[in-house]
């Protein structure tokens, strides 16, 4: 198949990414000083832009604003997401890390634009970017007016959950939170809550700089603007890449410099995601709308080929088994249901199958998603569902006792253990 | 009157009392959970299930849209 | 008002005293019952239990107004209206009247929450209706020290024994009572782990 014609890739979010020096310098020389727009003046331009938002959901974040403002008998509160749950994602902390004036910048424009007073940055406890953006912030005294509080949460799987996050911020466990009241309209302190992925907020920033004409220059008519991918592959771990919305996952692979012979899987959106087969995956767009008539949701913007010399069954037991092992404990259908899926898994993985395993592993992938206080056991399933069916050969051997050889030496996505405590 | 019938799934500790008041609607999976249909009720099973709002030793199950 | 008293005055007073007593036992009893998963069955549901405790707790209330509106009629004793609801104001055993009367408006104040329940937060009931725990040795003395038939004969003798033990045992159950549902990782073959 002959490549596309080169694309001309375009550098937003990511044009102030430069060498380590004075990153305020830098931002200020690309992007100029924050904008002396009015709070409806962003609101405006933020929904005639079309941005959804990039932390999963893609909601539009403009209605979201207007939402959140209107909704105000008591002043509004922004809370950024800088807390990357996703193992396989990470743009979050590459913005955060070499690019923080943009997310700050969108901070303060977000909370000009719901007339919010106080707003709070929530990223992982022990994060490489605590120490980038606590210098950040302080560069920024003289030019913020709204105060920022940077919050360090256990890095938990479920704790950058919308309510998990508003939860911790009113002194509880990051753990979610029965909805509704959902945030936008009792969040921190009861107030309505705006919660936004950093990347969203950042987008924000330029937005409210360059207008939603400029915005709507690149990407997707319906689905404009670029978007932050993180790319994995063999021996590529989580290469950020910048592409329009509506590229192809192929294009973005290879704007990622990573291979695509001898793939034969995706995982596309994160570990709530879903696997495809590669052939299809390289020519479907990057969109909500194509993703979810593929059966596959755009979620983090993860983009992760799976190794040839890997096996997809063990790879999904092993994040089956990290997904059970980061649940809340909260709710039954997913406190008992993920861990015995992960069993279920591991025994087909590993070879010490029993075939009396398979309905009960089909009966409980009918009977946990949607029963949850949050959305965890859902993309738990998903994951393991599409597994079983991109991967239903290596499957059927496996059922078979005849378990791939490269099964118990595959180790390819990561699964870091639970820290201790959710405060 | 569109009734419909949640479970809290964070109170919920699987005590199975809706289930008993509530057949007709409510399932138990096998840990002991409720399965509800999140539609509308229908109008013989209303007071029913209002009981198994008030049965619930964890107020657990929600009604809503009176 | 002129003195009235009558012998079944006296005895209604006696006799709604130890039904009220027996019924206030006997339903916290079956308050812990109803907290057991291991008595449900498809016979006898969980609901029936509670129904049942509330009903017996209705009844109880019932005969203890009874009990109080026939010792306020009867003046041989005089005990006095306000101590129906306000302790300390009988000038008859003023303490041990006290006690019924704290017990009684304990108890009132649990079946009124109760009846309620479903509007109110859930700790604010849960400890509301614990009290009965302290409030039920209350009116065991009460019972013992004001009541004729509590402290005198074989009679009373067992009923007060028996009264005891039942507590004894019921509290130890609802103490022991972790309530946890089935845990996870219950394996296909139906081991729990």
């Amino acid at each position: 198949m002959t490549q596309a014609p080169s694309v001309t890739w375009p550098r937003r979010l990511l044009a102030s990414v430069g060498a380590d020096d004075d990153q305020y310098a830098v931002h200020l020389d690309t992007w100029g000083a924050l904008p002396d727009v009015s709070g409806a003046a962003i609101v405006e331009a933020v929904e005639a832009s079309g941005l959804l938002g990039r932390g999963g959901a893609g909601f539009p974040t403009g209605r979201k604003m207007r939402t959140v403002a209107a909704g105000a008998s008591r002043r509004p509160v922004v809370v950024a997401n800088g807390a990357e749950g996703e193992p396989a994602s990470g743009k979050d902390v590459l913005l955060l890390g070499r690019a923080p004036h943009l997310v700050l910048d969108g901070i303060q424009l977000a909370a000009r634009a719901i007339g919010a007073d106080e707003a709070h940055l929530a990223i992982h406890r022990g994060s490489p970017v605590a120490g980038v953006v606590r210098a950040a912030l302080a560069r920024r005294t003289a030019t913020d007016t709204v105060r920022l509080r940077l919050h360090e949460i256990p890095s938990r799987y479920v704790a950058s959950e919308e309510s998990a996050l508003v939860h911790y911020l009113n002194g509880g466990e990051a753990k979610p939170t029965f909805t509704p009241p959902r945030p936008f309209e009792q969040g921190v302190a009861r107030r309505p809550t705006l919660v936004n992925n950093v990347e969203t907020l950042a987008h924000v920033g330029v937005i409210a700089r360059r207008g939603a004409k400029w915005f709507r220059e690149v990407g997707d008519a319906d689905e404009p603007g670029t978007l932050l991918v993180t790319v994995s592959a063999d021996g590529v771990t989580r290469r950020v890449a910048e592409v329009p919305t509506g590229t192809t996952i192929g294009a973005v692979a290879d704007r990622a410099e990573v291979g695509r012979d001898g793939a034969t899987a995706v995982l596309v959106g994160g570990y709530f995601g879903s696997w495809l087969p590669a052939a299809y995956a390289w020519q479907l767009p990057l969109t909500h709308r194509a993703m979810r008539s593929a059966g596959a949701a755009l979620g983090a913007g993860v983009v992760a080929i799976l190794p040839p010399a890997s096996c997809g069954v063990a790879e999904t037991a092993r994040v089956l088994g990290y997904l059970a092992a980061h649940n809340a404990g909260q709710c039954g259908p997913c406190l008992n249901g993920l861990p015995a899926i992960a069993d279920a898994l591991r025994r087909l993985a590993s070879g010490a199958w029993d075939e009396r395993w398979w309905p009960a592993l089909e009966r409980w992938l009918a009977v946990v998603p949607g029963r949850g206080a949050c959305r965890h056991p859902d993309g738990a399933v998903r994951f393991a569902s599409t597994a079983l069916s991109v991967f239903a050969e290596d499957i059927a051997s496996h059922r078979s006792g005849r378990p791939c050889p490269a099964a118990s030496s595959s180790a390819w996505l990561p699964v870091p253990r639970p820290p201790d405590g959710w405060r | 009157m569109t009734m419909r019938i949640r479970v809290n799934p964070i109170a919920c500790e699987a005590h199975g009392v809706c289930a008993e008041v509530l057949p007709e609607w409510i399932e138990l999976d096998e840990w002991g959970y409720p399965i509800l249909d999140g539609e509308e009720l229908p109008a013989q099973l209303l007071a029913h299930a209002r009981r198994a709002a008030k049965a619930c030793p964890t107020l657990a199950i929600v009604l809503s849209g009176e | 008002m002129t003195g009235f008293s009558s012998a079944p005055l006296w005895y209604s007073t006696r006799s709604t005293a130890i039904v009220a007593f027996v019924l206030l036992t006997a339903s916290m009893f079956l308050g812990i019952a109803a907290t057991q998963r291991a008595l449900a069955s498809r016979h006898w549901p969980r609901f029936a239990t509670q129904d049942l405790h509330r009903n017996v707790s209705l009844l109880a209330l019932g005969f203890m107004l009874a009990h109080i509106v026939t010792t306020l009629l009867d003046t041989f004793v005089y005990v006095g209206w306000w101590s129906m609801a306000v302790p300390g104001t009988s000038p008859y055993r003023r303490l041990w009247v006290s006690l019924g009367t704290i017990a009684f408006d304990v108890i009132l104040v649990v079946i009124l929450t109760s009846l309620v329940r479903h509007r109110l937060p859930l700790k604010l009931w849960r400890a509301v209706h614990f009290s009965v725990y302290a409030v039920w040795p209350l009116a065991f003395v009460h019972f013992l020290e004001t009541g004729t038939d509590a402290a005198h004969g074989r009679f009373g003798l067992w009923l007060d024994i028996g009264a005891m033990l039942a507590l004894v045992v019921a509290v130890a159950i609802r103490v022991a009572t972790t309530n946890e549902p089935i845990g996870p990782l219950r394996s296909v073959a139906g081991r729990s782990r």
